[in-house]
């Protein structure tokens, strides 16, 4: 079993900031956009730490999640900020875990209501496997392997510093 | 009897109706702001839409006429990418004798999803609201002297937008509040989200001294009632009550309760001006006022979509 002991998320973080930091290189212009909300967090990090001119993106799966039938609107869901043109643009998508794919469909879905980008990837921390849509990163930090009933989920302590932590579904 | 439970919500406290802001906890409505705040931005995109209501079919109900409420509800619902269904009531069957439950079990055969209702009677919406299929949802657009929730909701989110923070606020409201739905819904959303003072002021016949029983300090002097006021909502003078020698004459009216450059001089410098609208100048506010600085009645209509698609998509999302 996975535990939290086991997933170094900081460690993660440098891997991570040399996979972006590549991506980047290959796309001129390149814009970060961090899926709200732990993405968001590692963009703003990332946006500092390589140097990046203005802020990151931040966006919400939201208002395309295909589950709204089944559970509503998520309570606290953040809102999209997206402080650049999106057309033309290449956008590297950060994100936090990476499990079915559905929260990538619907991201790139919102991220299309404000312009027609030049190409977007994806960035994660852990991908987790369990795919359920044509979706791939272009850089994981870590691939591992999780059981369906256990929730992984990043977590910001008050320094910033970042930590994994696994929840067995009850 | 089932149980004593407030109709709006189903057994795990979520919103499947909106029929009034009485009895709804603080966290709903904060919950209803906050996600008003993420539908104010679809507003300003390049594709003004988003999939949320997708397939479903809301029927906008107008018993009573109101071009800009049900306009504003249209749109809202349409931004969610519903069908969008407008129902000229006056004309069509109720005015040959349908009763309204008819109508509503008519209409539920044509695959509504949702219903936003205007009635002049008040509480039609809570008697849709029980007898539609469970997976129907009711929006109350105004019912009577009842309750009017969107224009409460969207005032909270005016108030929080220019304020920030409740829980320092003088809040007064100004004219007619014992006839007033929004009056009412105002009362109840500031006195839940912790406004420490609400003022009703506005003259005897108007303002009747037993509203201090729903938690306001009542006011029958406009001096009094605006002073050092945060925020000053206007309520529109319904000409009908003229009629009634309710009231002397509305040159009258306007000399002891319109907001006027001098009464507003008397609350907080920072003071806001809002009014639900349609606004009768030189009635209840003064031109100056109504166009100055001050005045955030146009803003008002602009956050009452965004408000309303919150109230349509937190229900649509939520099961009974």
């Amino acid at each position: 079993m996975i535990t939290s002991l086991t997933l170094d998320a900081e460690a993660l973080f440098v891997a991570l900031r040399d996979g972006v930091r590549r991506l980047c290189a290959d796309r001129p212009g390149a814009s970060l956009v961090g899926i709200w909300s732990g993405g968001a967090w590692l963009a703003a990090r990332l946006q500092t730490d390589l140097g990046l001119p203005g802020e990151a993106g931040v966006i919400t799966s939201m208002l395309h999640r295909d589950d709204f039938a089944e559970r509503g609107l998520a309570a606290d869901g953040g809102t999209t900020r997206l402080p650049f043109e999106i057309a033309g643009r290449h956008i590297v998508l950060i994100d936090d875990v990476l499990y079915t794919g559905r929260t990538i469909r619907a991201v790139v879905n919102e991220l299309y209501d404000f312009g027609r980008p030049a190409s977007v990837a994806l960035a994660v921390l852990v991908d987790r496997g369990g795919r359920e849509l044509p979706i791939e990163a272009a850089f994981a930090a870590a691939r591992v392997t999780l059981a369906p009933d256990q929730r992984l989920s990043l977590a910001k302590d008050a320094n910033g510093r970042f930590s994994f932590a696994v929840q067995e579904a009850a | 009897m089932l149980s004593q439970r407030n109709p709006q919500l189903n057994k795990n406290g979520e919103l499947i109706h909106l029929l009034s802001i009485e009895g709804l906890p603080r966290a709903v409505i904060t919950q209803i702001l906050d996600t008003a705040g993420t539908f104010l931005s679809v507003n300003e995109r390049d594709v003004k839409k988003v999939p949320l209501l997708r397939g479903k079919s809301v029927f906008n109900l107008f018993f009573e006429n109101s071009t800009r409420t049900r306009t504003t509800f249209e749109i809202a619902a349409k931004r969610l990418s519903a069908d969008v269904i407008n129902l000229d009531i006056a004309r069509s069957s109720t005015a040959k004798g349908e009763s309204l439950l008819d109508t509503i079990a008519n209409l539920s055969a044509m695959h509504a999803d949702m219903f936003v209702v205007r009635h002049s009677e008040s509480g039609a919406p809570y008697l849709i609201a029980e007898h539609c299929a469970p997976h129907v949802h009711v929006v109350n657009a105004g019912d009577g002297r009842h309750a009017h929730p969107t224009q409460g909701l969207l005032d909270m989110y005016t108030i929080r937008h220019y304020k920030g923070d409740f829980t320092q606020l003088t809040v007064a409201i100004v004219g007619d509040i014992v006839n007033s739905r929004v009056a009412r819904s105002d009362i109840h959303a500031l006195t839940t989200l912790g406004v420490p003072e609400v003022r009703a002021v506005g003259p005897k016949t108007l303002v009747p001294g037993d509203l201090a029983g729903m938690g306001v300090r009542v006011c029958h002097d406009m001096a009094e009632g605006v002073r050092d006021a945060d925020v000053i909502i206007m309520l529109r003078l319904q000409n009908e009550r003229m009629s009634g020698a309710v009231l002397p004459s509305a040159g009258e009216y306007f000399k002891r309760f319109g907001l006027t450059a001098d009464k507003l001089a008397l609350a907080k410098p920072d003071a806001i001006v809002m009014h639900p609208g349609p606004i009768n100048r030189g009635v209840e506010i003064d031109s100056a006022v109504a166009d100055g600085h001050s005045s955030v009645i146009l803003p008002q209509v602009t956050f009452g979509i965004a408000v309303r698609m919150a109230v349509m998509s937190t229900i649509a999302g939520n099961v009974a």
